[in-house]
This record gives C-alpha cells, sequence and structure tokens, in this order.
C-alpha cells in the first residue's frame, strides 16, 4: 500500500518541481523584460 | 486565446481529481496484486503521453530539417502519406495481426502520424516547429522520469524486483537517456544551428529505438527472465479508468506545453531583442 | 551529398592519407591512447580477479566498456587538429563533399581504435586467462562490425560536440544512449563466443544492421552538422 501512495506522491512531486523550475524561469524573463523597456 | 488557459486549466483540474477518485476509489480492486495495481492508472498514462511527446519531437525535428529544401519536403509530405496509406491498407491486409492489436488501431494510428504531422506543418513556422520541439522534449522526459520512477515502485511489491532489462522498461530507459542527451545538447551548445544539430541527434535517437526493441527482444528470447505486467486482455472498468487517467494526463501535458511553449517563444523574443540592441549600440571607440 | 563517384574517393584517400601520415610523425594521440588503454586493461585487472570459468562470462562485458573508453579518448580528439588550424573553414569552402571528409575521418579513427585493440587484446587474454569455447574466428566480424558502430557514429557526435562547452564530456553524453543496442550486440556476441553457449549471429545481424542504418544516417546529415557555424 505504502508504494502505492509512494508513486502516486512521486508522480505529482516531479510534475510540481518542472511546473516550479517554469516559474522561476518566468519570472527571471519577466524581469529581464522589464529592464530592457527602461 | 489567452483567456482559454485558466478556462482550461480549471478544466483539467476537476478532470485530473476525478481520475485521481477514479483510479483510487472507484476502480476494482485486482485480484493477484491488491491496491497496489492502481499504480497502472497513473503509470501507463504517463509512459503513453511520453511516447506522444517525444514522437511530437521527432515530426518536428524531421520539419526542421526539411522545409529548409523544397524538395526534401515534398518528398517528406509525400513520405508520411503514404505511411498513413500503407497503415491502412496493412491494417486490413495482413493476417494474422500480432497479438493484441486490432486492424482499426493500426488504420489510427497511421492517419494519426499523418494528421499530427500536416497540422504541425500547417500551424508552426520553420523556427515555431523548433520551438515545439524543444517544449515537447522537455515535458516528455518529465513524463518519463514519471514512467521510470512509478514503474519499479509497482514492479517491487508486485514481482519482487526493483527493475528487469525487459523490451519495454529498457527501451524507455534509453529513450528517457537519449531525450536527456537531447536537452544537454541544446543547453550546452554554442552554435548559432543548434537546432539543426539537435534535430539531427533527434532523428539519430528515432533510429536507434527500434534497434533497442530489437536487441533487447533478441537478449530476452536467450535469456529468458520474468516477465513484468504480461498482456492478456484487460477489464473493461479497469480500462475505462485507464482511459479517463489518460485523457486527464492528455490535458494537464497540453496545459504544460502550453505553458513552456509561451515561455520558450517569450525567451526567444527576448534574445532577438537583445541582438538587435547590441547591433544597432554606437561602438564604444577602441 | 555528392554524386560524383570518382572525386569523393580521391579526396577521402587523400585526407585519409593525410591523417595517418600525421599521426606517424607526431604520434601524440596515439602514445597517449596506447598508455590509456593500458593503464584500463591493468585497473580493471586489479578489480575483477576471476578464474577462468567466471572470467569467460564476464570477459565480453569488460572488454568492450575498456575498448569503449579508449575510442572516447581517440574520438575526442578527432577534429580537435582541425579546429586548432582552422581546416575546418577551409574544408567548407572548398567544393569537396562533406561526406569524403566524413568518411576519410570515420577510417581514421578505426584503423587507431582498431589498433588499440590489437595491443590491449593480448593483455586482456593474459590477465583474464582467455579461451574461447565457441567459434573463436567469430569474433573479429564482431570486433569489425562493434568498431565500426562506436567510430561511427563517435565521429558524428564528435563533429555535433565542436561547438559546445565542455565539448569533451559532450561526446560521451551524445554517443552511448545512441549506442546502447551496438553494445549490448558487442558484449553478447563476445560472451556467446567465449562461453560457446548460445550463437552470436543474431547479434553479427544485429550490428550489422545497426551499422549500415547509423552509416548512412551519418553520410546524410554530417553535410549539415559541417556547416553549424
Amino acid at each position: 500500500m505504502n508504494f502505492l501512495y509512494a508513486a502516486y506522491a512521486a508522480t505529482w512531486i516531479i510534475h510540481i518541481v518542472y511546473l516550479g523550475t517554469l516559474v522561476r524561469r518566468y519570472q527571471r524573463l519577466s524581469k529581464e523584460i522589464a529592464e530592457l523597456k527602461k | 486565446m489567452k483567456r482559454l488557459f485558466p478556462i482550461f486549466g480549471l478544466l483539467t483540474a476537476v478532470l485530473l481529481s476525478f481520475a485521481l477518485y477514479e483510479a483510487l476509489v472507484a476502480a476494482p480492486t485486482e485480484q493477484t496484486m491488491g491496491n497496489v495495481q492502481r499504480i497502472f492508472y497513473y503509470h501507463v498514462p504517463s509512459a503513453w503521453t511520453a511516447f506522444l511527446l517525444f514522437f511530437i519531437n521527432f515530426i518536428c525535428s524531421i520539419q526542421y530539417l526539411v522545409r529548409s529544401n523544397p524538395v526534401a519536403d515534398k518528398v517528406t509530405n509525400w513520405t508520411v502519406i503514404a505511411i498513413a496509406i500503407a497503415a491502412c491498407i496493412a491494417a486490413f491486409v495482413i493476417r494474422p495481426l500480432p497479438e493484441g492489436i486490432e486492424p482499426s488501431s493500426v488504420a489510427t494510428t497511421g492517419l494519426m502520424i499523418a494528421g499530427l504531422y500536416f497540422l504541425i506543418k500547417k500551424y508552426f513556422s520553420r523556427e515555431r516547429a523548433d520551438a515545439l520541439a524543444v517544449v515537447s522534449a522537455e515535458v516528455g522526459v518529465v513524463f518519463c522520469t514519471v514512467v521510470l520512477v512509478t514503474g519499479p515502485l509497482w514492479a517491487r511489491p508486485v514481482w519482487g524486483i526493483w527493475w528487469t532489462w525487459d523490451v519495454r522498461l529498457t527501451s524507455t530507459l534509453v529513450l528517457w537517456l537519449i531525450y536527456i542527451s537531447y536537452l544537454m545538447l541544446r543547453r550546452f551548445s554554442t552554435s548559432g544551428q543548434t537546432p539543426v544539430l539537435a534535430a539531427a541527434l533527434a532523428v539519430f535517437g528515432a533510429l536507434d529505438v527500434p534497434l533497442v526493441y530489437f536487441s533487447i527482444w533478441i537478449f530476452r528470447t536467450q535469456h529468458p527472465q520474468p516477465v513484468i505486467g504480461g498482456g492478456g486482455s484487460i477489464d473493461p472498468r479497469m480500462l475505462h479508468v485507464l482511459l479517463i487517467n489518460w485523457l486527464a494526463f492528455l490535458c494537464f501535458a497540453g496545459l504544460v506545453c502550453w505553458s513552456r511553449y509561451r515561455l520558450e517563444i517569450l525567451q526567444r523574443e527576448l534574445e532577438e531583442t537583445q541582438a538587435l540592441e547590441a547591433l544597432l549600440e554606437p561602438r564604444s571607440p577602441r | 551529398m555528392s554524386t560524383a563517384s570518382a572525386v569523393p574517393s580521391g579526396v577521402t584517400g587523400a585526407t585519409l592519407a593525410k591523417d595517418l601520415r600525421l599521426e606517424w610523425r607526431s604520434k601524440d594521440a596515439i602514445n597517449s591512447m596506447l598508455f590509456f588503454s593500458l593503464l584500463v586493461v591493468v585497473v580493471f585487472s586489479f578489480s575483477f580477479d576471476p578464474n577462468a570459468e567466471e572470467s569467460r562470462q564476464i570477459a565480453g562485458g569488460l572488454v568492450w566498456v575498456a575498448f569503449l573508453f579508449a575510442a572516447v579518448v581517440a574520438l575526442n580528439q578527432t577534429w580537435a587538429r582541425e579546429l586548432r588550424n582552422q581546416v575546418l573553414d577551409a574544408y567548407r569552402v572548398s567544393p569537396a563533399p562533406a561526406n569524403s571528409l566524413f568518411l576519410a575521418k570515420a577510417l581514421g579513427n578505426f584503423i587507431f581504435v582498431a589498433v588499440l585493440e590489437i595491443l590491449m587484446t593480448p593483455l586482456f587474454i593474459m590477465f583474464y586467462k582467455l579461451r574461447a569455447l565457441g567459434p573463436a574466428w567469430q569474433l573479429l566480424p564482431v570486433a569489425v562490425l562493434g568498431t565500426w558502430a562506436l567510430v561511427v557514429n563517435g565521429t558524428f557526435f564528435a563533429a555535433v560536440s565542436l561547438r559546445t562547452r565542455s565539448r569533451e564530456i559532450m561526446l560521451p553524453l551524445l554517443l552511448f544512449p545512441i549506442s546502447i543496442p551496438a553494445l549490448l550486440a558487442m558484449v553478447n556476441a563476445t560472451t556467446a563466443i567465449l562461453t560457446g553457449e548460445l550463437s552470436a549471429k543474431f547479434w553479427i545481424v544485429l550490428l550489422s544492421t545497426y551499422d549500415v542504418v547509423f552509416t548512412i544516417a551519418c553520410l546524410l546529415l554530417f553535410e549539415l552538422v559541417l556547416n553549424a557555424e
């Protein structure tokens, strides 16, 4: 049973980590664009 | 277009929650494996999604390589059409078909390959097809990682081993390795023609996968080992839950790809602007 | 892709002869690779000390991993000389077909790696007390096909890695995943021949298929890679 929850948790952890990197990249990009606009 | 995103996001969230409920609660418990079998409802859709994304990368890579040359482009167009027609004919002519494969799925696959190819061709310019290639490779690797993590977590309690070198597992691992090397090439390349080099690598990868499949098949024939996740028919209620989960994960993958694609396009526009600015800047005195 | 047949072989031959001559005169690549191969054999021998029976089971894998490392060292310096002297730019501008350059490089690498293998093999036989129980002559096609499989893709990816940061690590990163079916075939064929238990025929067929598929792919795509600035 533990394996079942571990598998489902692992799936979502992997997806959330990836989405987190996307968010961070987007923030960095917005900062650069704002600087460029100055 | 922008307003569609949150609506799609909400729909996906609802679908995923429903699919999760179906997988954990509503689906019938498997006889021999017990509740652990429910990992199957996450493992298999992730695998199908990953393979679909890698296939999209392959199509985009081919398109990037051939669309610069009108002759090659035409030849490829006709080859794709020929593949679709051949699939339809083969579906109804080849008898008997290998175990578990329906004629309709062969024909549909052929038509979908052609459909995907021409859809991408129509809605993505050559440069945007390259952006889509990066996106599908990255998201494909994420889903493939999920497959490679959930697989052993399912295998261990059920079959007692974390890993075995059977066709599907090994092919998935090799595909994952090839696409990680693809992403590394993209990241570390300093060439202005990175998309061309990466596309070449993707083509090599696509040529490699059937060879991997065949090599492991020979290996297994010579060294029989425990079979993981044997074939055989599936309970229709389980199939239903599986398909719901697949639909939910496809929508989720679509969302992620869409976000990543927007990020990629923004990044490219930024780089172009920066390059232009550097050109237009007055020369500093030497 | 060129259509003229007389010119490519002339150019290929000339480039190959030039490479071999340069290498013979300076001997820097071959010396370092030689010493590296010797070190690999010795280190492996310390790590594993099997009896004759066990060694026949594992030698296939050990030998090919050692050859793989030696090949990577050889491949890494494939294009180094060209890059140093801007020869690649000159080649891009010349009317000579890109395939000839690729073929010359690949053949040159093949000869280098083959020399290494010829020198490493007696050492392995000695350290691991190897004796083939199966048809030993089959080891020759396995060695030739296997080495070509590594070298043809290695030369191609070495060219791809030219314009990357961390060039030396990029080559194995790109080469190893793609080479997995070939490696599997080489190792299993060698083990089959050494232990005499199974037939190596299927593996030899697979290796030949791999070689044909990827040689064609490399020849078709090399021009694009050469012109990538």
